[in-house]
């Protein structure tokens, strides 16, 4: 007999997407998956969904969590729009999740759960599992609860205990599917719960009796494989946007030679890179997290003037709060880097949601003329490279940078490959030595405009700044209207100067034609897939996406120009298209917005994108 | 670092402090006074010029900064504790010392001045408490007195005003002082001690504002009436005051008094010594609270408690993590936990 262990089929990439109740643990699941298929030598990306409530209530739609992994023998750049797959461990993750998968999904539910009460709070009328409304997909019903008491019935372990390992039953469903190894996730059990070898075992025996449970009843025809990617040679790990931008600024730190500083608030979002850089006071790094946002930057600003290399991590409400503060970091020409991880606004907003929605702020969101630099991060990798250069750039030309990531990315992973500090570009702050006779606060690097950095502490160089306008050159206190207009130029100019110091913008695809789709940020990896895709089917369409913002590359406006059309896309009301609007008012832009807290799906750019092809 | 450096050696003088911008207070302002006494304390502390930084905030008395030749810092109101509080955190070598005012600490900065205080920032602060905002020209502030006319409320505050003191003691600073703009001599002496002290050293000035509030502190300062309405306190001393020495303060049931010795049967023995070393808040707190008329106003150091730092325990722990931490680079950090190679 031909078991069906020996039919497999081959797949270019398949999404999966584990949902539970908010204390199921999927995220861990889905973690553990993601090991295994790193090392299968996939690329990948995950994505988790989670609540905004930490334990919402029990059983109901609102506290459903989810964690999604797109993985493929190809390179990866999103976490996928439907899944293939969704393991659904009770009646509230199915229903939060039906319109999240695709016609012809598999899906893998906990039968236990389905039970009256809990379908009532999920809103089902009646059992979608056999009442007729999953026709069309494969429906794996396995008593996963029942099972996973079963399987550790020999072990002394109370049933809470035994209950809390049946999202490995899930997994190990999963891993039969896809022909995974168990051993990386059997190494982890035992690390992580080295102190109890009851729960190791437990387990253990959990999601090996799911790998057997899946290949015993046959329930699928056939199972799958993803063979590894084509990447490049070299040593890799999975990284969150958040632990990435985190590590980009120690790195940028540690290549200055100056002691990182962070002055921070918690704040959803963005809170993980606060708590990532308060791991790593081995590296003389200080994360101090204050009072409120206005402190984290001010307190920021105190380090930067006494010579640390200076970062403030928020989210757009705390963006509004230290809008006073950067104008003073404006005015005093101090290195600052100001991380906005973006979410759903306004005020609270959607909190674990994504958006794009605080361009505008970051670019003209205080009082005066205060231009800053504003960086925006591509991708969940990417974090690690815009954090470092947003360093590089506010330290070497003395100017504030406002980095802008988003929660998808923030929590969102993906594969990094993994650098040598001492390949990253080198960062040399304009540090002004003992007594040098020709220092002036404010006295400028002819090129770039910047003045250096006189560090308190250092003999014959005292001297006093502050938020009033300054005269050029000494730095005394000024009043006077020519100065004021000077001054006011010199700031703008000293950012636009930062031109020379950025890649200028790529196109992928041709170089010139019909259609040119525009972006900017954390939609990246979404556009890139969708441009990908129409381009294997032969059409010809064009993508320029934006990591600098201000300044924009030297070459934007001329390569805007070689377009016929060009669509901006943003989750927003239209920010960027109307900045690019403002700069290049000879060209016309069209634009393309989602605002649902969600990002881009790749089907929905690829529809707007072959509209306007067919036009 | 800094206690071992030899006065004498530094050779430093007023004029190493003095700074070259005209200094634009109103003539007959209590802050000139305060400015002369800083000038005075900084090049006898045995630390370098280099070392010392001035940071404010916003308001009359936060001009301060570019009146000091010293490294310096005027913020944005109300958050001159927060840059301060980097400033000594990036550089605990250095002398910080914030200039605040009641508006800028009390009101729009007071989430930051519990924080300082309450954590122990290795800080000297001296807030000039006119009770009166001067730079906006008249408006009340959070330490004016309840009832006080002024801009804008022409019919009397209706709101009940901070004192320094017990907002310190409150937010569980570790040092308390007070002195007053008119005696020079005192200012100087307290000032040294806040520079002495580890940790956030919190001075209330009662500074004059000539224009906009003259007179506010003239019980306690008037010449006719300070002496009977300040109490100079030093440690180990007992709280006599009074015209003709024979006051003192006592403790009586839950509160204190003012006696007078000779009457009913009071002698000094009676009188309450002072300890500003008590970790207890309980007395310093109630000398903070006394004021004129009923009682005198405290005037010197009213706290003074031994703790660590802020800064000191954060850079403790970076020597410790720096020592016992596998991780010595970014490279081993990039290479910790799970990695894979492919070939």
């Amino acid at each position: 007999m031909v078991s069906t262990k020996d039919k497999v089929v081959e797949l270019e990439h398949a999404v999966i997407r584990f949902a539970g109740d908010s204390g199921d643990g999927m995220q861990l699941t889905g973690n553990l998956f993601s090991d295994s298929t790193a090392f299968a030598g996939n690329d990948f990306a995950t994505f988790p969904d989670y609540p905004a409530e930490i334990r919402a209530p029990q059983g109901t739609v609102a506290g459903v969590s989810g964690f999604q992994i797109h993985f493929g023998q190809t390179n990866i750049h999103t976490s996928g729009d439907l899944a293939d797959v969704l393991i659904a461990m009770n009646p509230a993750s199915l229903k939060a999740n039906m319109n999240w998968i695709t016609n012809e999904a598999i899906i893998i539910v906990d039968t236990d759960a389905f039970i009256e009460k809990n379908l009532v709070k999920a809103g089902y009328e009646s059992d979608p599992t056999i009442d007729g409304s999953l026709n069309g997909h494969l429906v794996v019903s396995a008593p996963i609860s029942t099972l996973t008491k079963e399987a550790v019935r020999e072990l002394d372990l109370d049933n809470k205990s035994a209950q809390k390992s049946k999202n490995m039953f899930a997994l190990g469903i999963v891993f039969y599917m896809f022909n995974r190894d168990f051993k990386q996730t059997f190494s982890f059990f035992e690390e992580k719960f080295k102190k109890n070898q009851l729960i190791v075992d437990a387990n253990k025996r959990v999601l090996t009796a799911g790998y057997h449970f899946a290949h015993t009843i046959e329930a699928f025809a056939n199972t799958f494989v993803v063979e590894p990617a084509p990447l490049e040679k070299g040593l890799y790990r999975n990284v969150t946007g958040n632990l990435a931008t985190a590590w980009g600024l120690l790195a940028a730190a540690e290549r200055s030679g100056r002691n990182l500083f962070l002055g921070s608030y918690p704040i959803t979002p963005a809170s993980e890179i606060l708590q990532e850089l308060s791991r790593h006071k081995q590296f003389s790094s200080v994360a101090f997290q204050a009072e409120d946002e206005i402190a984290g930057i001010v307190s920021t600003i105190g380090a930067s003037y006494a010579g640390a290399i200076p970062v403030t991590t928020t989210s757009g409400p705390g963006l509004s709060l230290k809008s006073e503060a950067i104008g003073l970091a404006v005015m005093m020409e101090l290195p600052i880097v100001i991380v906005d991880v973006q979410r759903g606004g306004p005020s609270t907003g959607l909190p674990t949601k994504s958006e794009q929605s605080d361009l505008m702020q970051a670019l003209y969101g205080r009082n005066g003329e205060a231009p800053v630099i504003v960086m925006a991060a591509q991708s969940s990798a990417d974090c690690f490279y815009a954090a470092y250069e947003a360093t590089k750039l506010s330290v070497e030309l003395m100017t504030p940078v406002i980095l802008l990531t988003d929660g998808s990315l923030a929590n969102g992973s993906e594969v990094f490959k993994i650098p040598r500090v001492a390949d990253l570009p080198e960062i040399t702050p304009p540090v002004v030595e003992a007594n040098d006779p020709d220092y002036q606060p404010y006295k400028r690097d002819p090129e770039t405009l910047a003045r250096r950095w006189a560090l308190p502490g250092t003999e014959g160089l005292r001297h006093r700044i502050g938020g009033l306008e300054k005269e050029n050159g000494s730095g005394n206190v000024s009043h006077d209207p020519l100065n004021h207009q000077l001054m006011s130029e010199i700031r703008e100019e000293k950012v636009e100067r930062v031109a020379k110091h950025i890649p200028e913008l790529e196109i992928i695809g041709e170089d010139e034609g019909e259609l040119l789709v525009v972006g900017w940020g954390g939609t990246y990896g979404v556009m890139l897939t969708a441009l990908e895709k129409m381009r294997e089917e032969g059409k010809k369409v064009s993508m320029a996406h934006f990591k600098h913002i201000k300044p924009l590359p030297s070459n934007t406006e001329e390569v805007l120009s070689r377009f016929k059309k060009i669509i901006v896309c943003e989750i927003n009301l239209g920010q960027f298209v109307n900045y690019l609007r403002m700069r290049f008012p000879g060209i016309e832009f069209l634009q393309f917005n989602k605002i649902q807290g969600l990002p881009f799906l790749v089907g929905e750019l690829k529809e707007k994108f072959e509209a306007l092809l067919n036009e | 670092m800094q206690e071992s450096i030899d006065v004498d050696k530094l050779q430093l003088t007023k004029k190493d402090f003095e700074s070259d911008q005209m200094v634009k207070w109103c003539p007959g302002c209590g802050d000139y006074s305060i400015l002369k006494s800083v000038e005075k304390v900084f090049p006898e502390l045995g630390i370098p010029k280099e070392d010392f930084v001035v940071v404010s905030g916003i308001g009359c008395s936060s001009r301060f900064p570019y009146y000091m030749n010293t490294y310096g810092m005027h913020g944005i109101h109300g958050r001159a504790a927060a840059l301060a509080t980097g400033i000594k955190l990036a550089n605990p070598k250095l002398s910080v010392w914030m200039i605040t005012g009641d508006g800028d600490s009390m009101a729009i900065g007071g989430n930051h001045f519990i924080h300082m205080a309450r954590r122990n920032v290795d800080l000297n602060v001296l807030i000039f408490n006119n009770k009166i905002y001067g730079l906006t020209k008249g408006q009340f502030s959070p330490t004016t007195p309840k009832g006080s006319k002024t801009k804008t409320s022409p019919q009397g505050t209706f709101e009940a005003p901070f004192n320094p003191g017990e907002l310190v003691i409150g937010s569980r600073g570790k040092f308390f002082a007070r002195v007053v703009d008119t005696n020079p001599k005192h200012m100087a002496e307290i000032f040294t001690e806040a520079a002495k002290h580890k940790g956030a050293s919190i001075v209330e000035i009662l500074a004059n504002c000539i224009i906009f509030n003259n007179h506010t502190h003239g019980l306690i300062t008037g010449r006719e009436t300070k002496a009977d309405n300040q109490l100079y306190l030093q440690a180990g001393k007992p709280m006599i005051f009074g015209k003709d020495n024979d006051k003192g303060i006592v403790f009586k049931g839950t509160s204190l008094e003012v006696v007078t010795i000779g009457e009913n049967g009071i002698t000094e023995e009676d009188i309450l010594v002072h300890d500003p070393y008590t970790k207890f808040p309980g007395i310093h707190m109630m000398l903070a609270n006394m004021m004129p008329p009923a009682y005198p106003a405290a005037l010197g150091v009213i706290r003074s408690v031994k703790a660590d730092t802020f800064d000191k325990e954060v850079w403790d722990s970076v020597e410790e993590e720096k020592k016992t931490s596998p991780l010595k680079s970014m490279d081993d950090l990039l290479r910790s936990g799970n990695t894979w190679t492919i070939d």
